[in-house]
């Protein structure tokens, strides 16, 4: 009877192990077989051929990949394909780290990461909790300060490429106003673009943070603030050493997603700066997305994106690892 | 009796708050002014599309247009270029049509199925490639956009309409199912239980009991996918080719082209075309957009 039971362990639950296959491939052959891919060759000098030669004319404002517009280019070098697998060990890393390019792209990452972490987590944060004095038309500032965040980085970046142009943005109008020498042209000073980039970045995401801590805040016992008004503890002095203590997992989940989210930075600065001026804007991902795609150096572009992946998983491990008590070890 | 006692007693319930208090001036304040901050690009991004070329470069942005013109908008959807060609955004619009309309009906219908199939009809393992998946939303892409790229030339369907949609659903899948799995597990269980008694199957009670009792989840799950996939870049750029570019890449080579004299009337009535999609559904949808992103924020 037994015998006759175990062949049909496979088959039970037959139409749930269908169903799934889209999520078991998705999980297998993208998330985990390209991932490892993409690892074990960054080991190797893989290239690709033929080399196109790419005029890229104005470093500032080449317009995304024009590799395309010479029609069809991209076909006939993709199916070419990749030459050369020989491995060679962590030469790819250590050029890696001793191209000034990705340097540049690590330090715009460390800047616009640390900022936007602190900026967002703060203003978010006294925004939610403005909201949450029982105001009046708190939908209406909900929506206002929300809606950046449903347009996309490129609009985003260009509606402040344009506020910020020094011939007819925020400069000029102060130069008008009196301000003769006045200067503000973020996005044209190489020591200060990443953080022309920083401001249309907080700008769009600064309302989600919003929403989730007012959430975090909402989720706060009622009771915590009667008591603290009947101990006479001032409303500033309850959120520092109360409300934000509780809102503990709040806080950090909202700094994985914001640390994740700042790692994949890449629209926002093709938008504004396309990497400019010369490589001052640079970031890792755009980096990344330049040695595959344009400069054809395809080891670099691997073993850069691996370092990506190390990045985002030297942030999400410990987390997890805190969140789920080391249940996702085995991934 | 007792309401005479109670009468004399004075003033009865909370004090009445004066609505000119320093700490509502305070809060509305700093509300509004943060607002109008907000506020300011979308303003200076409509007003200057609005402009003739002249006015932009004599006025300043901020300022009102003195003549409402309404061709920067016409050029930017019938005439802007973008290397050869000249067919400005409109083409871009249908493309990003194209490629969003059957990427949300794909990427949905399969993550709900197998959030349903997670929530429900738990199997050994599921929880293993569950497990993965979540993990993979935090991968950067840039990690698996090579090998993607050749697993599609190698399916045929590299820079093919297809081949974005795929990769859309292939990468819209972590955060959808998860937000279907979720929902799913939060409907008694007692209805599942009582339609497997009366014989249903898999696909029966999906479609005749899950399938109607979850509309809002639907309707979330379209709200972050249509905006989460017209406003992408990254895909657009890699898997499609200049015939077939989605809006946002093709607004990017507009702008951003350096030939020719910069038009920035042009340039942000295009960049106003291409974020009217995604703010439409924002105002329209409200309170579902914020828990779409409020779940979808992984996604980041």
């Amino acid at each position: 009877m037994a015998q006759t039971e175990r062949p049909n362990q496979l088959f039970r639950n037959l139409s749930a192990k269908i169903a799934a296959i889209p999520m078991i491939i998705t999980a297998v052959v993208v998330f985990f077989g390209c991932t490892v891919w993409t690892i074990v060759y960054s080991f190797t000098k893989s290239k690709l051929l033929p080399k196109k030669i790419f005029e890229t004319t104005d470093l500032f404002s080449i317009p995304v990949p024009e590799w395309i517009a010479s029609d069809g280019a991209l076909d006939i070098w993709m199916i070419t394909g990749i030459v050369e697998k020989s491995f060679v060990g962590l030469a790819q890393y250590e050029r890696l780290w001793s191209t000034s390019r990705w340097i540049v792209s690590i330090e715009n990452l460390a800047i616009y990461g640390v900022c936007s972490l602190v900026f967002s987590l703060v203003i978010g944060f006294v925004l939610a909790a403005l909201l949450d004095q029982k105001i009046r038309f708190e939908n209406t500032f909900r929506s206002i300060l929300l809606y950046p965040f449903a347009l996309s980085f490129i609009v985003t970046g260009l509606v402040w490429q344009w506020l910020l142009n020094p011939e007819y943005g925020v400069q000029k109008i102060v130069r008008d106003l009196g301000f003769e020498s006045f200067t503000f042209d973020p996005l044209y000073n190489p020591d200060i673009v990443i953080y022309g980039i920083l401001i249309a970045g907080l700008w769009q995401g600064t309302g989600l943070i919003m929403c989730l801590m007012l959430a975090g805040l909402r989720g706060i016992d009622e009771d915590i603030w009667k008591a603290s008004r009947v101990d006479g503890i001032p409303m500033w002095k309850t959120y520092i050493f109360v409300v934000i203590p509780m809102m503990r997992p709040v806080f950090v989940t909202t700094l994985v997603l914001i640390a994740s989210g700042i790692v994949k930075l890449y629209d926002l600065v093709i938008a504004q700066t396309s990497g400019g001026p010369g490589i001052a804007s640079e970031v890792p991902a755009k980096y990344v997305m330049d040695r595959m795609f344009l400069a054809q150096n395809l080891g670099q572009g691997l073993a850069a994106s691996t370092m990506m992946l190390v990045l985002v998983l030297a942030i999400v491990i410990p987390w997890a690892y805190l969140e789920f008590g080391g249940k996702n070890k085995n991934v | 009796m007792s309401d005479q006692l109670m009468a004399l007693d004075g003033a009865q319930g909370p004090k009445p708050k004066k609505r000119f208090s320093r700490r509502n001036i305070f809060i509305y304040g700093t509300l509004i002014v943060v607002s109008l901050y907000y506020l300011l690009p979308l303003y200076v991004m409509i007003v200057t599309s609005l402009k003739g070329m002249p006015e932009v470069r004599m006025g300043n942005i901020f300022s009102p247009p003195v003549e409402i013109t309404f061709e920067p908008w016409v050029k930017a959807w019938a005439h802007a270029c973008t290397g050869l060609n000249c067919d400005g955004l409109s083409r871009g619009f249908w493309n990003s049509v194209r490629i969003t309309v059957p990427s949300v009906i794909a990427s949905i219908a399969i993550a709900s199925v197998n959030g349903y199939a997670l929530a429900n009809w738990r199997f050994k393992g599921a929880n293993l490639f569950f497990t993965i998946l979540i993990f993979g939303a935090f991968i950067p892409y840039q990690v698996m956009i090579y090998p993607m790229v050749i697993i599609l030339r190698e399916m045929g369907l590299y820079t093919k309409l297809g081949g974005l949609i795929l990769v859309h659903t292939v990468f819209g899948m972590p955060i959808l199912t998860l937000l279907f799995r979720n929902y799913f597990s939060s409907m008694p269980e007692e209805l599942f239980k009582a339609a497997r008694v009366d014989g249903a199957g898999f696909w029966r009670i999906y479609f005749k009991i899950m399938l109607p009792m979850s509309l809002p989840i639907f309707v979330v799950a379209i709200i972050l996918q249509v905006t989460g996939i017209w406003n992408d870049f990254l895909f657009g750029v890699i898997f499609s080719k200049p015939e077939t570019y989605p809006m946002t890449v093709q607004l990017n080579n507009i702008v951003n082209s350096v030939q020719g004299v910069k038009e920035y009337n042009v340039n942000m009535a295009a960049t106003v075309l291409t974020g009217i999609v995604p703010l439409v559904i924002y105002f329209i949808s409200g309170k579902l957009f914020v828990r779409g992103i409020a779940a979808g924020a992984v996604k980041g």
